[in-house]
């Protein structure tokens, strides 16, 4: 044990060798004895206490711990932390950044009917993707889950192609696949005797096709998540329902889904945290329009903030579903908490 | 001792001698400029286009012993504007950014007065574009310098055959590449009028005409020349929302009439689509900088062959096309802000457009009207004197969406594209005029927030 209580395995094992103190303990000590030793000072040489401050702060497992995470701790300070921060400071302030307003930019974007429009499509695009990239991903996990082992690698490396792309290099391919003028789905529907479908210039159409691509990208996502809950469910627990008799949805229902909860729960909360925040597909494929109906936070943001140089205002905007999602956040995560503490 | 006598006739004589020496010198440096000077500047899409920049900018780095590092920045996905926008919070990075439309106006505070270097050129070449001055003259002061490089103005480029052919009109005839040789009663009979009119008869014939009427610049651009031509004020200079008016719905009604005639994708096009269609060989005519031709030229030679840039149709209040200026700002935090004047002051001699136009195959346009004489324009082909026209001539007069509104506010309406929203709202949404004027009018009050 280090001299703050905390237990030390480096600095007691070599504290062993040192003294020789325990040398005549033998095997049988085992670990029990060896965790009895990080808890007791009993024995520990004079020389350790003599150490420096600085010494004994490098040898705590916890100051180990901090120093490994630093690099990944100093990335998300600079790229999220203080970015957030600037973001909620650069919504307090007036257009030309120079005094402190308030909620006033909070208070502006509520009075208008273009920006209620963004906060209920963006709740259309989000929720529908998700939902839908929920279903597809646990339907295929099923699928993939009941072929087997050996065809099912191939399957799944196929299946996460989508997400592994990079989102703005498929959404350009998705563009040229709806592009209003040489569309290659067109071709082939008019090609087949059948009418060309406005994909992006029909206000109804490009919403349907947003969420299409982005069900497209997310879906294996929820395959893989829900793939590897699928794996960890006990194979006994279902040997143990067929002898009672249950049928299939039986299973699925009291068994397999119980024990994908918590999976279920973080995968839509992420998935739903992300495609809340999503840029690229829109912007690429519509630009938000036509008459303004495919925008949503996130590209209605970059409008104001880059394109009309109105920066708090767009800052505003990034921030607006900030507090909704760290609500459902909190209400999500302790529900997992709590299925959490029932299995354990 | 021998005295000459100075008569008044004398002095005005060398006098004027003097100024237009002053005026025709080329380019000499007046200040030894040293050190090093980066730039930032729009990436452009002609193939070629930018050597051009840094032939001139390495040839005022060797005269003037400054080291001069050129970045070139995309506009795809706004990244130059990203860049402006993440160098002005910063505080730091180029000495010189270039700034497409309104961000002199965004980044006003950040930018160094250029009075000094527009003034100069001013006296020198004469009076500037009015769209560039409302853009980058804040207060009386310029912040920034317009550029010739990227700078555009989007008149029609139509299709010689399929006009003539289906349209019964000659644009070759109507606007043949000498000015001189317009007939003034045929240019005066191209309204807005005759354009929905050989717009209908372009359609029946299966080729019809295609305006974007999205949320990009093409589309604003050309709804507000359309707008100005028949007078429409959306907010005017003292913040007085205008946009209910008999002007507005005249040219709505002109807009619907096009509509109309036009594919429906154009409401999902963005500043490549009526490229697109142009080239494709289904479309008769557009309203662009020659960018559709010269990549007809490399993709289908025949369409490019048939093409033929014009003034842009008129309207009860004038005939106006829709301007793009691009401008080339100096960052209050640049170091080198001497050198940087120099420069800019080099790249907008005469001498240096003419290499810039040229290398642009006639694309880049100056903000000043005495440079419209330049070769580029008349020799590039095929066919021959296709983009003579390009240049604002005539009657044309250029136009932005958003002025005469303060600059702030023209930011927001131009951005917003609220002219074009209008239109799709009215035709593809199908509400009634009076709801989209109203629907206007809360957006307009809107931007006067800035």
């Amino acid at each position: 044990m280090t001299d703050d209580g905390v237990p030390d395995r480096c600095g007691s094992a070599r504290r062993s060798r040192e003294t020789g103190t325990r040398a005549d303990t033998g095997r049988q000590t085992r670990m029990a004895d060896a965790v009895q030793s990080w808890n007791s000072a009993i024995g520990a040489p004079a020389a350790a206490v003599r150490r420096t401050g600085l010494h004994r702060l490098l040898r705590r497992r916890s100051t180990i711990a901090f120093v490994m995470c630093l690099p990944l701790i100093l990335v998300i300070v600079g790229l999220i932390v203080y970015p957030a921060l600037y973001s909620i400071h650069l919504s307090m302030l007036n257009k030309a950044q120079t005094r402190f307003i308030g909620l006033g930019n909070f208070r502006f974007l509520l009075s208008r009917d273009t920006f209620w429009m963004v906060v209920e499509q963006s709740a259309i695009f989000a929720l529908s993707a998700v939902f839908f990239k929920a279903i597809i991903g646990l339907i295929t996990a099923h699928l993939i889950n009941n072929l087997p082992t050996k065809g099912q690698r191939k399957w799944r490396g196929m299946l996460l192609v989508p997400w592994v792309i990079p989102l703005a290099l498929s959404s350009l391919a998705w563009w040229w696949l709806f592009d209003p003028t040489l569309s290659a789905f067109n071709w082939v529907l008019t090609g087949l005797g059948l009418r060309a479908i406005p994909w992006l210039s029909d206000p109804y159409w490009a919403r349907f096709s947003v969420i299409l691509v982005n069900v497209w990208y997310g879906a294996p996502f929820f395959l893989i998540m829900y793939l590897a809950a699928l794996k960890s469910v006990p194979e006994q627990l279902y040997e143990a329902a067929a002898i009672d008799g249950a049928n299939a949805w039986q299973r699925f229902v009291h068994i397999t889904l119980p024990m994908m909860r918590n999976i279920i729960a973080i995968t839509v909360l992420f998935s739903l945290i992300v495609t809340f925040a999503n840029f690229d597909i829109v912007q690429i494929l519509t630009g938000g329009g036509p008459r303004n109906m495919t925008h949503v936070f996130a590209t209605y943001a970059f409008l104001l903030g880059i394109r009309s140089g109105d920066l708090p205002l767009g800052a505003a905007t990034s921030l607006f579903m900030f507090p909704i999602l760290a609500v459902a956040a909190i209400f999500i995560l302790r529900g997992v908490r709590r299925r959490g503490r029932e299995i354990g | 001792m021998a005295s000459s006598r100075l008569s008044r006739r004398s002095v005005l004589k060398t006098a004027v001698l003097g100024s237009a020496a002053v005026i025709t010198r080329p380019y000499v440096s007046g200040v030894h400029a040293a050190g090093s000077l980066s730039l930032g500047v729009w990436d452009h899409w002609v193939p070629g286009a930018n050597k051009a920049l840094v032939k001139l900018c390495n040839e005022f780095g060797e005269k003037n012993k400054v080291e001069v590092h050129i970045d070139f920045i995309t506009s795809q996905g706004e990244k130059d504007k990203l860049t402006a926008a993440a160098e002005a919070q910063a505080g730091t990075g180029h000495d010189i950014m270039s700034h497409r439309d309104w961000n002199i106006r965004i980044h006003q505070e950040q930018l160094e007065p250029l009075d000094d270097v527009v003034g100069g050129l001013i006296k020198k070449y004469g009076p500037i574009s009015p769209v560039a001055e409302y853009l980058a003259k804040i207060k009386g002061t310029w912040r920034g310098v317009p550029t010739t490089v990227g700078s555009q103005v989007k008149p029609c480029c139509s299709r010689i055959d399929l006009y003539q052919q289906h349209a019964g009109i000659d644009v070759r005839e109507m606007f043949p590449p000498d000015e001189a040789k317009w007939d003034k009663a045929k240019v005066e009979a191209w309204t807005w009028d005759a354009y929905v009119a050989a717009a209908q008869k372009l359609y029946k014939a299966g080729y019809p005409i295609g305006l974007p009427l999205g949320q990009s610049s093409d589309a604003v651009d050309w709804v507000g020349g359309l707008f100005n031509a028949y007078g429409v004020v959306m907010v005017d200079a003292k913040d007085n929302i205008k946009i209910n008016s008999d002007e507005t719905r005249q040219a709505m009604e002109i807009a619907r009439k096009l509509v109309e005639v036009m594919p429906p994708d154009v409401f999902a096009w963005d500043d490549a689509g009526n490229n697109r269609w142009l080239i494709s060989g289904k479309g008769s005519g557009i309203m662009n900088p020659p960018s559709a031709w010269a990549v007809a030229k490399r993709d289908n030679p025949k369409v490019a062959e048939n093409c033929w840039t014009h003034p842009v149709p008129k309207g009860p209040k004038g005939r106006f096309v829709g301007q793009l200026p691009m401008f080339y700002g100096i960052w209050k935090f640049s170091k080198n802000k001497t050198a940087a004047k120099e420069l800019l002051t080099y790249i907008s001699q005469k001498e240096a457009v003419a290499q810039l136009v040229e290398a642009s195959v006639g694309y880049d346009l100056p903000s000043f009207r005495s440079m419209y004489d330049l070769p580029t324009w008349k020799n590039v082909e095929p066919p021959p004197g296709t983009v003579y026209n390009y240049p604002p001539r005539g009657d044309e007069q250029t136009s932005i969406t958003g002025a005469p509104a303060r600059s702030e506010v023209g930011a927001q309406i131009y951005n917003q594209a609220i002219n074009t929203v209008m239109i799709s709202k009215f035709t593809q949404g199908k509400e009634k005029l009076d709801e989209v004027i109203k629907w206007a009018e809360k957006e307009l009050e809107g931007t006067l927030r800035a």
